[in-house]
């Protein structure tokens, strides 16, 4: 079984240039059906509006609230992020559907719009833990999103300090009724339970130590799924098989990573 | 390797920033066309019709004062928008704002950088302001697209800082044939490329006059260095298929949508081709009962003017 990567828009091919990197598996995701032939899947960053409208035509959000009820691990990345959290603030009029799953609240568009995108180094030692190497991680933050507010049950992997412009604009006003904490400081990866969401762009970087930590999560899962049903048959079976040649062979062409 | 922007597949330094710009990477600058790629941006006139593209799945709009079949109507000169409309429109929607300035007019880019679009175009279908020089785009902080009709001129657009590329094709047309010819030349350069001895390139990069380091490139990725629309002509779900289907990364509609009888239809039936655009069956769904299509012009007419000969 390979990880589902939600194909709307955004930048799938992205995930699944560095899935391949690390020498897994990556399917796109296009219709409701195909999720049954998957373990894990990465919702991609894109335009979250444009894709919960795509979402919502091909009628893919009863499947997808299924497929995170069911416990199989699922990442998003900035507009994925938006997908699962439980609330979100600073939408479109008329809001938009959500996935849900993930207790926290959300802003949209925190760090302002493209002027305002920027990269920066942020602190990971729980990846660093993990995957080892350094304890810093590149982010790439594109019109993104924030996390405001999280729940119990909710890990709290990174963090980053809220840029100046930010603190003077209108959006101070509505964070101060949402979290007042958040004035100096934002999370911005999460994790509860299988649910990873990141409000950066792993997939623009050249580090795949996300990636990598995403797809342990997926194998800790079907081992534990393959104890509680070890009498079926193989479907469960680990995605991983070190270095599985065939999805190393797919000739499809990536972008560049740029360095800053 | 502070200050510049380097490609990690060649590491020693393919694309590097002539501008100590440190605030806004390139990387950054690709990034949010990355995020778009897959997607379709279309031309809206108000905030009403910038909800409609929302509404209908458009991953970014183009915030004009005219579209261009109104531009080729009524004539006269095409400058950049009044900024008060560009920002009732970036009030309106939640997703990128993009903003058309005219070719070698900085200072229009400047005005749009300040009031915070996501995006310049620097577009021919606006009137020139130079003839010669496009924007120095390692200036801005904020992203530009530009466009191209050839592989060359993708790559000197790119050198000049363009984040991202989209083939001209013939805008305010609704006619496809440009666009075609366009991505073709660029994806029949590239393939060439592809398959040319490394000796070659050097007078390769001289005869299509790009910069060596970019053509060399190019040929190691097998595509444009950067994210790659198309443009100009797109009138229906079918011919942003093909667009996506010749190997772009996704379609701009100008006039397409809101010069036709049910434009919020249209737009939703565009953006679904463009996300299946390898699955005739449900291109044939999405295209069924759409009204009528823009009335297009026919572009063996001696009298069109062709836009996209305007800039080099």
């Amino acid at each position: 079984m390979a990880i589902g990567v939600l194909a709307f828009q955004g930048s799938f091919n992205e995930h699944i240039a560095v899935l391949r990197r690390i020498g897994v598996k990556g399917v796109e995701i296009r219709k409701p059906e195909q999720l049954q032939n998957v373990a894990a899947l990465i919702i991609p960053g894109g335009e979250s509006t444009t894709m919960a409208k795509l979402a919502e035509f091909h009628n893919m959000f009863p499947a997808l609230r299924e497929f995170v009820k069911m416990g199989k691990p699922v990442w998003g990345t900035c507009a994925g992020l938006i997908f699962l959290a439980n609330k979100v603030v600073g939408q479109k009029a008329g809001g938009q559907e959500l996935v849900g799953g993930l207790d926290c609240t959300v802003h949209r568009n925190f760090f302002g719009s493209q002027i305002q995108s920027f990269e920066a180094e942020i602190s990971v030692p729980h990846i660093a833990d993990k995957e080892g190497g350094p304890p810093g991680f590149r982010g790439v933050f594109i019109r993104a999103p924030a996390i405001l507010e999280v729940g119990p049950e909710v890990d709290v992997l990174a963090e980053v300090p809220v840029p100046d412009k930010v603190k003077n604009s209108d959006i101070a006003k509505e964070i101060q009724e949402v979290n007042p904490e958040c004035l100096n400081k934002v999370a911005v990866a999460v994790k509860q339970g299988n649910l990873l969401g990141t409000a950066f762009h792993p997939e623009l970087t050249a580090d795949s130590r996300w990636h990598m930590y995403f797809v342990k999560m997926v194998n800790d899962q079907s081992e534990e799924a393959k104890i509680e049903t070890e009498t079926e048959t193989e479907t469960s079976s680990n995605i991983i098989k070190s270095g599985d040649s065939s999805a190393l062979q797919d000739p499809k062409i990536e972008l560049p990573i740029y360095l800053p | 390797m502070s200050g510049s922007g380097v490609v990690t597949v060649y590491g020693n330094g393919a694309i590097t920033e002539t501008s100590t710009n440190k605030k806004s990477p390139f990387s950054v600058k690709v990034g949010l066309a990355q995020m778009l790629r897959g997607g379709v941006i279309m031309d809206v006139v108000n905030a009403e019709q910038a909800r409609i593209a929302e509404e209908a799945g458009a991953c970014a709009v183009m915030a004009l004062e005219r579209v261009p079949a109104d531009i080729r109507a009524q004539g006269g000169v095409a400058r950049m928008s009044d900024p008060q409309l560009i920002k009732e429109i970036k009030r309106a929607v939640t997703i990128p704002v993009m903003a058309k300035a005219r070719i070698g007019h900085f200072v229009e880019a400047q005005i749009l950088e300040a009031i915070g679009v996501d995006y310049v175009d620097e577009s021919e279908v606006l009137t020139l302001a130079d003839d010669e020089n496009h924007i120095n785009k390692h200036n801005f902080q904020i992203p530009f697209v530009c466009g191209c009709r050839n592989l060359g001129e993708a790559l000197r657009r790119i050198r000049e800082g363009a984040a991202m590329i989209r083939t001209k094709g013939e805008a305010g047309t609704g006619n496809i044939i440009e666009a075609v010819r366009h991505v073709r030349s660029v994806m029949g350069d590239i393939r060439v490329l592809r398959n040319m001895d490394d000796d070659e390139v050097f007078t390769f990069a001289k005869k299509i006059s790009a910069p060596y380091d970019l053509v060399m490139q190019t040929k190691q990725l097998g595509r444009l260095p950067v994210v790659h629309f198309a443009a100009g002509g797109v009138a229906t779900p079918a011919d942003a298929a093909l667009m996506m289907q010749l190997g772009c990364d996704g379609v701009f509609v100008g006039s397409g949508v809101f010069k036709s009888g049910d434009p919020a239809r249209r737009a939703r039936a565009i953006v679904q081709a463009v996300t299946h655009y390898s699955d005739p069956g449900m291109l044939a769904d999405v295209s069924c009962g759409l009204g009528e299509a823009m009335v297009g012009i026919n572009l063996n007419d001696e009298k069109v003017e062709r836009y996209a000969a305007r800039s080099e």
